[in-house]
């Protein structure tokens, strides 16, 4: 542990504090601002949707129309009875004037906007174009949406491509039985004067390789599903179950160890003992997690630290590392900006994540090497904290450390295991020196990395 | 269908065409197709099925010419390959390795154990006279060094 009893590498905490004080007075200053902002343009998108000249919708509500006008452009805030007034004019319910786009609606919008962070759309607007775009925001979001869920199929994808040695077995296969095909077609459509016994034993060839390259057809089509819990590899069937529950077990929480058996029992893709084995390890280590820091207590105090797990192992007197792990388990509901999570052992080898839009976490293939989740390794105790940037600009906030487990006895080496958390940017947030980082070497467009394995950018 | 029979006879007598040719696969009807194309363009052609005797077979026939796949029963391509470099009298026999689109690795291992030529598969049965006519040249000196020798 470094200097004055903190975990966290000093130079950086004091960025991080001095940042946090900005966050808040930035997020105050937000949350006044649209209170007037949204109001103002949704009297004015009401207004005009029914035809009203502002003069007139001034007089039936009793106010000067300049004073209108500084209302609808944002530059007075409104309340009370002149808001009920011009609810009941506007023939709307007060709360159509008053509440913000849907949260999810925002949250879709947003990580569409720093997916292609270049293009600079105003995301402090997201409300207003929600007002007054219901149908283009709807669209946006819905594209997002498809956006995320096939970035997880090709994730999934290429981790398999690049590291099955069932897929790359049964691609050999397939990829024998087309050159055959390929050899045989060429030599009977070319040669006229084949000699029919020949003939007849290419014939036959052909047909034996189409049958066999329909069967490994078949069977590549099913390596090829999308992961889902069913027939996937344990790895994957215990990330569905965590997946499925939101990585948040009520019945743990409440009974701790207890619950387990009944969670395995119920999980689909549980049914071979090696998937049941590695639930089992994970919500075990859940548990310890859950009874160390209870749900109830630590979603107040995240809330109260507006999630910023600096001041939460403060706050919490906790160790770095559950603290980190409690983080992936706070629901939407909470207020928690989308986070992921990255457990991975000594040799780096990915253990248990949460995967997180914009932030590619892959599961067989390594990360990129600049991730705190490696360098926090060699300092295990010593946590970091760390802004990211991808290679198409998204931004995110890392916090990592490296913890011992085990150990306990003389002559016996505890295992190492490095726990990334990771956390989109706020909107408002102005991050100076981030570490230029990619998704792992194999799927990374940065040129000229140093930290590059080997190869060219991933087109 | 996995070729279990040692070698595959030639759809022509040996010593009439421009050399001999070894195609080492285990994958019986690629290898009929590839022998029947590489005969008819002249050349004496054996096929054998079976990773761990190749070596054996290379030193009995001593080919002018080795095709090679990469994933076969026994011994892989890559490793008969190393054993030839090794190998005084095979150091310079031209090889020609068989690797699956894809496996940009297979091609770079091949590459760095000295193989002269590559076809991907499915690779045409153009292709495959194209990279072994270019090679003819070499063939060609190896065998009047042998002639002199």
């Amino acid at each position: 542990m470094p200097q004055s009893g903190s975990p966290w590498r000093q130079g950086v905490l004091r960025k991080s504090h001095c940042k946090f004080s900005k966050e808040i007075e930035n997020s105050v200053k937000m949350a006044i601002d649209t209170s007037t902002d949204l109001t103002g343009s949704r009297i004015r998108e009401q207004r005009m949707a029914r035809g009203l000249k502002q003069g007139a919708l001034a007089e039936a509500v009793g106010v000067s129309p300049s004073y209108l006008n500084l209302i609808e452009h944002n530059h007075r805030r409104i309340g009370g009875k002149l808001l009920l007034k011009l609810a009941r004019v506007l023939d709307v319910e007060p709360s159509t004037l008053t509440e913000g786009a849907d949260a999810e609606l925002s949250a879709l919008l947003d990580a569409s906007a720093r997916a292609q962070a270049g293009l600079g759309a105003e995301t402090d607007r997201i409300d207003e174009m929600a007002a007054r775009f219901p149908g283009w925001t709807a669209l946006i979001a819905a594209q997002e949406r498809r956006v995320q869920r096939l970035d997880a199929q090709i994730e999934a994808l290429r981790d398999r491509l690049a590291h099955d040695p069932v897929l790359s077995e049964a691609m050999h296969e397939v990829l024998s039985s087309v050159a055959a095909i390929r050899s045989t077609a060429d030599i009977l459509v070319r040669e006229a004067d084949l000699d029919p016994a020949w003939r007849g034993r290419f014939h036959r060839n052909l047909h034996e390789e189409a049958e066999r390259l329909s069967e490994q057809a078949t069977g590549l089509l099913a390596q090829f599903e999308a992961p889902d819990a069913e027939g996937g590899s344990p790895a994957e069937s215990v990330e569905a179950m965590f997946e499925a529950a939101g990585h948040f077990f009520p019945a743990v929480e409440a009974e701790g160890q207890a619950a387990i058996a009944g969670i395995l029992d119920q999980a689909p893709g549980m049914d071979s003992a090696a998937a049941r084995a590695m639930g089992q390890t994970r919500l075990e280590e859940y548990a310890e997690d859950a009874s160390a820091l209870p749900m109830e207590r630590f979603a107040e105090a995240a809330e109260a630290c507006n999630f910023d797990p600096v001041r939460l192992v403060m706050r919490l007197g906790a160790e770095v590392a559950p603290v980190l792990r409690r983080m992936a388990s706070l629901q939407p509901e909470s207020g928690v900006r989308p986070l992921g999570l990255a457990i991975c052992d000594a040799a780096g080898a990915m253990v248990h994540r949460r995967r997180l839009s914009g932030f590619a976490l892959p599961r067989v293939a390594a990360g990129c090497p600049l991730w705190p989740l490696y360098t926090a390794l060699a300092r295990p105790g010593q946590a970091e904290v760390a802004e990211i940037e991808m290679p198409h600009g998204a931004r995110f906030q890392s916090w990592a450390v490296a913890e011992m487990r085990g150990g306990a006895g003389f002559g016996v080496a505890p295992q190492v295991r490095g726990v990334m958390l990771v956390m989109q940017m706020p909107p408002d947030a102005t991050g100076a020196q981030a570490i230029a980082a990619g998704p792992g070497c194999e799927t990374c467009t940065r040129a000229n990395c140093g930290a590059r394995r080997s190869g060219a950018p991933a087109v | 269908m996995k070729q279990d029979n040692d070698t595959l006879g030639a759809a022509q007598p040996l010593g009439t065409g421009p050399g001999t040719i070894l195609i080492v696969e285990d994958e019986s009807n690629i290898l009929e197709a590839l022998t029947f194309i590489l005969s008819r363009a002249g050349w004496d052609v054996r096929g054998h099925g079976k990773g761990d005797s190749a070596l054996g077979e290379v030193a009995r026939l001593g080919p002018d010419l080795l095709v090679l796949d990469v994933m076969l029963p026994g011994m892989s391509g890559f490793d008969i390959l190393r054993s030839l470099r090794a190998a005084p009298e095979t150091k310079d026999l031209p090889v020609v390795m068989l690797t699956a689109k894809g496996q940009s690795q297979d091609r770079d291992q091949a590459r760095a154990l000295g193989a002269d030529a590559f076809l991907t598969k499915p690779f045409s049965n153009d292709e495959l006279l194209q990279v072994i006519t270019e090679l003819t040249p070499s063939i060609a000196a190896r065998r009047a060094v042998a002639g002199q020798g």
